[in-house]
């Protein structure tokens, strides 16, 4: 009976059953295919990714070694200290000819006849012109090296550090290559005797510019860029979230307050270079700031974060559901009250993550800094933000159109040290927002 | 709320900081901005100067082309204004205007050296011997074949000059905005076609004497000669994915990089230093820079600089310039340039 009665209604609506099974395998499809286009479009990404990272880490990392070669080296008091004074004339000692003091001992070390010029000069091309530096620390560091001997490890020069990593063909016919046979022989007897080390190069994270690859290194870079992000953080953060909170809790709600927001959206998508445009008229030529000084940067990179700032804040607020609001307020809390002690406090992890991202993007800006002076070759650390001074980008951009092959490697390791800093501030935006966000 | 007072704290010391940091400036460096051809000597004297005078600091060289470091430089005078412009070119007549209307008056021009264009293939491609004609003949928009002006019709190196390999012309030129392309269609393509009669041909046609003579310096834009507007980083990198490719570097450049690259010859003359100072390797150019006579004596260590980059342990021929591939003017031209500079000539 009741059998009958089933196959009496799909008698009576067999199109209806039809139809629904047809309908349920369709959607099926269509959700596999777009879990489909997902996954592709996520595998293009990371395959992208990895390229990226393989092809930057694979090239960088050797810049974090630097070859460095120890050398037995005589502080004879006739050169380092001529006239005598016992270490008391410091100017003296540190104008005195330390790479002579470098060749001696090289061309001892070597045994190669000190009358035959074109030896001792290969010789002398295989460490760093940078040595001044380096001996006179010593000597100054403490005066009784003077008369004594010592080993030193020295840099070796960017040929020798670019041979020893493998990154030049020594295969090609010497006239063709920057080490000649007889150097590479010398190597080879400073490497069987262990004075020819790979080690790791703290110098990469202290050096400022330098034509010299094996003495070029990161550190006035990050120091220009730490300015910058300080001065972006301490004038976009407090603006920022001072023009969203009104704009979102007392502004009136009209065609001006439309207008602006139109005009804050349309500045987040400006492109960069505009604003480097804006600060060269108007931070430099306007208000006379110095050139290529680390607080015109950071004032032209407030300028480019704060609309990013602003619209992350006002969606941050939003978010804040309005029974809070009206709570506070039932409860007889001012307008302020209410915003500073409710809404505020529940929209800060959203206003934190925006700007760590805002102040990521400033990060690796270099196309607004090219007009105000900062795409520059600085050798000295900026003593303060109106000093000269780079930034990480830059850095990278002015080493990739070095000719030398040394700088290969470190603009691979820049954009490494770059990537660091990056990951570093997103990291932190993703805990910050894990921490402290409430969910309704 | 304890994020709140968190962010309030670090904003207030930050900012305390800063403006307790901003009170003890240090003396300013010389400003410098230009050529980028230039940028890595200017570089090498920089720090050298301050290794020799460290009273002074490392002056500041920023990079940005001879066209932007002149519109710099002309800018007006002043202490936030650069000091030195690097060029890879004369100053033109009507920079010189633009700096007079700002208050640039006395310019002095110090040239401090030479700079050579050479051809090069990939390391491991045959020999190739390059003449002004055949470099007309393979790069120009138009040729004359039968007495008739026609595009260039040339495919391969080999329809130019048996000599050549049958590789496809792929030829990777400098783009407008260097001052290495006014050199190399000077010296090169207008050379040529003179040489070659296409620019009488030309004339022939119908052209006037200036007409013809534009056309001889035009790059045909068929696709065979690529205009690189980076630098020669970049052509280096074309050429290490097109094998059958040739590229215009800078000497400098080239022997920074001899095991990749093999240098093409110039009316069988091999291009290096001394073919170049000689006079015998015909494509070079001079390198300038330009100072700002208004700060000389004001900026501290601007006239020590000069000095110091005209002096013979800086572009010497055994200097670190040479060495990095500057080729260095004749003994007495050296000492022209120290003159000069000494005797307060301006433009």
């Amino acid at each position: 009976m009741t059998d009958l009665a089933v196959s009496e209604a799909r008698a009576a609506h067999p199109a209806a059953s039809e139809r629904r099974d047809i309908g349920i395998k369709r959607r099926y499809a269509a959700e596999r295919r777009f879990k489909l286009y997902g996954i592709v479009a996520i595998a293009i990404g990371l395959i992208f990714l990895v390229a990226l990272l393989w092809s930057v880490f694979s090239k960088g990392y050797t810049a974090f070694f630097q070859t460095e070669i120890r050398v037995p080296i005589t502080f004879d008091q006739s050169i380092v200290d001529p006239k005598n004074s016992g270490g008391k004339d410091t100017k003296a000692l540190s104008m005195a000819n330390y790479p002579r003091l470098v060749q001696n001992g090289i061309v001892a070390l070597l045994g190669i006849d000190p009358s035959d010029r074109t030896a001792v000069r290969a010789a002398n091309a295989l460490v760093s012109q940078s040595v001044r530096g380096q001996l006179r620390d010593i000597v100054l560091g403490d005066i009784t090296t003077i008369g004594k001997t010592q080993e030193v490890w020295l840099y070796a020069a960017s040929e020798v550090d670019s041979a020893e990593k493998g990154q030049y063909d020594l295969s090609v016919e010497e006239s063709r290559r920057p080490l000649k046979d007889q150097q590479l022989q010398w190597l080879q007897q400073l490497r069987d005797d262990d004075r020819l080390q790979q080690r790791f190069n703290w110098g990469f994270f202290t050096f400022g510019g330098s034509s010299r690859a094996e003495t070029a290194g990161v550190g006035v870079a990050i120091v220009g860029s730490i300015y910058m992000m300080v001065i972006v953080l301490v004038l976009s953060l407090p603006i920022g979230v001072a023009a969203s909170i009104y704009l979102e809790e007392f502004a009136p709600k009209n065609r001006l307050t439309d207008f602006i927001e139109v005009n804050i959206n349309n500045l987040a998508a400006v492109p960069s270079i505009v604003y480097g445009l804006l600060g060269l008229a108007v931070f430099v030529n306007g208000f006379g700031l110095p050139r290529s000084a680390a607080v015109v940067g950071g004032l032209v990179l407030t300028l480019m974060t704060l609309p990013t700032i602003i619209i992350a804040t006002r969606a941050a607020l939003k978010a804040v559901p309005p029974s809070i609001r009206a709570a506070a307020l039932g409860l007889g809390a001012s307008k302020t009250q209410m915003v500073f002690h409710h809404v505020l406090p529940l929209a800060m992890p959203g206003i934190l993550t925006g700007t760590i991202i805002g102040l990521a993007h400033a990060l690796g800006e270099t196309a607004p800094l090219l007009l105000i002076g900062m795409v520059a070759f600085v050798a000295d650390y900026p003593s303060s933000p109106m000093a000269p001074s780079t930034a990480l980008p830059v850095q990278i951009y002015m080493w990739a159109n070095e000719a030398e092959r040394a700088f290969v490697e470190r603009t691979s390791g820049a954009i490494i040290v770059l990537l660091a800093f990056l990951a570093l501030m997103n990291i932190t935006a993703i805990i910050l927002r894990r921490r402290f966000e409430r969910r309704w | 709320m304890s994020i709140s007072k968190l962010v309030a704290g670090l904003t207030l010391g930050t900012a305390l900081t800063i403006a307790a940091q901003a009170h003890a400036q240090s003396a300013d460096p010389i400003q410098i901005a230009g050529s980028s051809t230039v940028l890595p000597y200017a570089q090498i004297v920089a720090e050298n100067f301050h290794e020799a005078s460290p009273d002074f600091p490392t002056p500041v060289v920023e990079s940005g082309g001879s066209s932007a470091g002149l519109k710099q430089f002309c800018q007006g005078v002043g202490p936030d204004q650069i000091d030195i412009a690097n060029a890879s070119r004369p100053i033109k007549e009507s920079e010189v205007e633009t700096c007079k209307k700002n208050g640039v008056t006395d310019i002095q021009e110090v040239k401090f050296g030479y700079d050579g264009i050479v051809f090069a293939t990939d390391a491991g491609g045959p020999d190739f011997k390059l003449t002004p004609a055949i470099v007309f003949k393979a790069l120009g928009a138009k040729s004359v074949v039968d007495g008739k002006v026609v595009d260039n019709p040339a495919k391969t190196w080999a329809d130019v000059d048996a000599s050549l390999p049958a590789w496809n012309i792929a030829a990777y030129i400098p783009g407008e905005k260097h001052g290495t392309r006014e050199v190399f269609a000077e010296k090169l393509l207008a050379a040529g076609c003179e040489e070659t009669g296409a620019k009488e041909a030309f004339a022939k046609s119908g052209m006037d004497e200036k007409a013809a003579a534009a056309q001889c310096m035009q790059v045909r834009k068929d696709g065979a000669a690529a205009e690189i507007d980076g630098d020669y980083t970049e052509t280096l990198a074309r050429i290490d994915a097109n094998k059958q490719g040739v590229g215009v570097f800078g000497l400098a450049f080239y022997e920074q990089n001899q095991d990749k690259l093999k240098v093409a010859t110039i009316n069988d003359v091999v291009p290096s230093v001394e073919t170049i100072s000689s006079g015998k390797y015909p494509v070079s150019r001079p390198l300038f820079f330009y100072v700002k006579k208004a700060h000389v004596g004001v900026v501290p260590g601007l006239s020590e600089y000069v000095d110091f980059f005209l002096s013979e342990q800086m572009i010497g021929n055994d200097g670190p310039l040479a060495e990095y591939g500057l080729v260095p003017a004749p003994d007495a031209e050296r000492e022209e340039f120290r003159q000069a500079f000494s005797a307060g000539k301006t433009m």
